[in-house]
């Protein structure tokens, strides 16, 4: 399946230039991610109150549709829904429906029924949120919550609010992205946003077996010698490595892997003393990452599952306000102005 | 035409009544929250005409905004920011122009989110009428009655003046 920019543009965005659905940052400008980051700022807000809730989403119900399993980004999904006052499904598919033989449409037809406002959508094939996104009755809003190798808008807008609050802008930031960059949907979407809100150099750092082909296509420059691709960098993003990529006879070893591309102590102090480091999580320690530079003091990996609640908020209120507008464009949408 | 009345004026007026009433309700140490734009800027002003000491509170009511559901979400929304406990505190809630009340309405949810106040008295500096809510202020600078297209408007901050302009209708 692959997603071509303009219909996608204009399949998640309303005529007015406002969110309806979240699938992909291809095609958003850097107005509307501009956006994106400064609503999450204030949810971040709400989350130190004393009532950590606002009444945005009060009345809908949300469905966490997860065909692939991730304990973190379901449960900050779930949370997120919640601060904003909606009703929340969880429905782990693996375990549930389809493996009785009900095919993905009657799945979607049957949670319509329940009068669903939202489904957020994690699945191992590229481009099924963007599916569908297209087959749902208009008014209900997709978020995609990573889809195969292709995208993981929220994880990369996360990333890049943990960046702005630590740097204060993109401006001549020197960023990398280091490790398994092939198989990550999350690096593409990194890349896409970087170059979008203006830094100055993204570079990723990886075995040539872990980098896709035309991976300078996206917009970032190449480096095989982790040490160079260090010098002067503000930002370092690592990425975790999958285990089963091992076995694949991509990588020789754990060992020579983190040998070569984990971030040592040794090696974050070739960056710019004030470089920060990023991970997704889970984190593979001792694998992509020494517990020491995880643990210490350029770390910021607790700061982005913090944030990823309020950027995941800010996605979910905006897509949910766009569709509310659209009913209301449409004569026909019940509710008179 | 309306005449508009000169904003520094109406804030004298309005300390004037602000104080009689914090006399009459025994409210010795108020803490003033605005609603952004105009109130907070407004409330920067009565703060330093009352000499209250603490901080001001900021409240951004785009979260609570009841309209949500027609026109979705104020792109432009910014952090609502307390730095004072509410809890047991006498309120002092300010805004530049009040018509429907709903934006009282949706500043008063959004208050009681950050705990249980003591009281909240309710001051604007212009009164449009035209009420959807049963919400009165305690303290107003001018009432007016404009023209139903006609809107007014406090810009600011430095100096503050009113300004008048026709809605779309």
């Amino acid at each position: 399946m692959t997603v071509q920019d303009s219909p996608t543009t204009s399949l998640q965005l309303t005529e007015d230039g406002q969110l309806r659905h979240f699938l992909t940052l291809d095609g958003l400008d850097r107005a509307l991610l501009t956006d994106i980051l400064d609503t999450a700022d204030s949810f971040i807000e709400v989350g130190e109150r004393s009532i950590k809730k606002v009444p945005l989403l009060r009345g809908r119900t949300v469905v966490n549709l997860f065909f692939e399993s991730s304990t973190r980004t379901r449960s900050t999904f779930e949370l997120a829904a919640k601060r904003l006052s909606a009703d929340v499904l969880n429905l782990d598919i693996n375990t549930s429906a389809t493996s009785k033989g009900e095919s993905l449409s009657d799945t979607l037809l049957n949670l319509e029924a329940m009068a669903s406002d939202m489904f957020v959508v994690r699945h191992s094939q590229s481009g099924a949120p963007h599916f569908i996104a297209e087959s749902v009755t208009p008014g209900v809003a997709i978020i995609n919550a990573g889809d195969g190798r292709h995208a993981h808008p929220t994880q990369a807008m996360l990333d890049m609010q943990t960046i702005r609050q630590h740097k204060g802008s993109f401006e001549g930031l020197k960023v990398a992205i280091v490790g398994d960059v092939l198989h990550s949907r999350v690096a593409r979407s990194q890349i896409r946003a970087l170059r979008e809100l203006g830094a100055a150099e993204v570079r990723v750092i990886a075995p040539a077996t872990l980098l896709p082909r035309d991976v300078e296509s996206l917009g970032c420059t190449v480096d095989y010698d982790m040490a160079r691709g260090m010098r002067d960098l503000d930002v370092v993003i690592m990425l975790r490595l999958q285990k089963e990529r091992m076995e694949g006879a991509l990588l020789p070893s754990e060992r020579e892997f983190y040998r070569l591309y984990g971030l040592s102590r040794e090696k974050l102090a070739l960056a710019h003393p004030e470089c920060i480091v990023m991970h997704p999580g889970p984190i593979n320690r001792g694998v992509e990452i020494e517990s020491a530079v995880a643990d210490g003091p350029q770390s910021v990996i607790l700061d982005q599952v913090t944030n990823g609640i309020a950027i995941r908020m800010a996605v979910m209120s905006m897509a949910m306000g766009g569709q509310m507008a659209d009913r209301n464009r449409q004569p026909m949408g019940g509710v008179t102005p | 035409m309306t005449q508009l009345p000169d904003v520094e004026q109406l804030l004298e007026r309005m300390e004037a009544d602000l104080r009689n009433v914090l006399e009459r309700r025994g409210v010795t140490e108020p803490v003033m929250i605005g609603i952004r734009t105009g109130g907070v800027w407004l409330a920067e002003r009565l703060n330093e005409r009352l000499g209250v000491s603490e901080l001001l509170g900021e409240l951004d009511i785009s979260f609570y905004r009841d309209d949500f559901s027609r026109i979705g979400l104020n792109p432009k929304v910014m952090p609502s920011s307390l730095p004072f406990d509410t809890e047991g505190r006498d309120i002092v809630l300010v805004d530049d122009v009040l018509m429907s009340g709903r934006t009282i309405r949706a500043a008063m949810n959004e208050i009681f989110d950050y705990g249980r106040p003591a009281s909240i008295i309710l001051a604007t500096l212009v009164d449009l009428g035209a009420r959807e809510l049963p919400i009165q202020p305690d303290v107003t600078g001018q009432t007016m009655a404009l023209a139903p297209n006609l809107r007014v408007k406090l810009r600011g901050p430095d100096p503050l003046h009113l300004e008048l302009r026709e809605t779309g209708e």
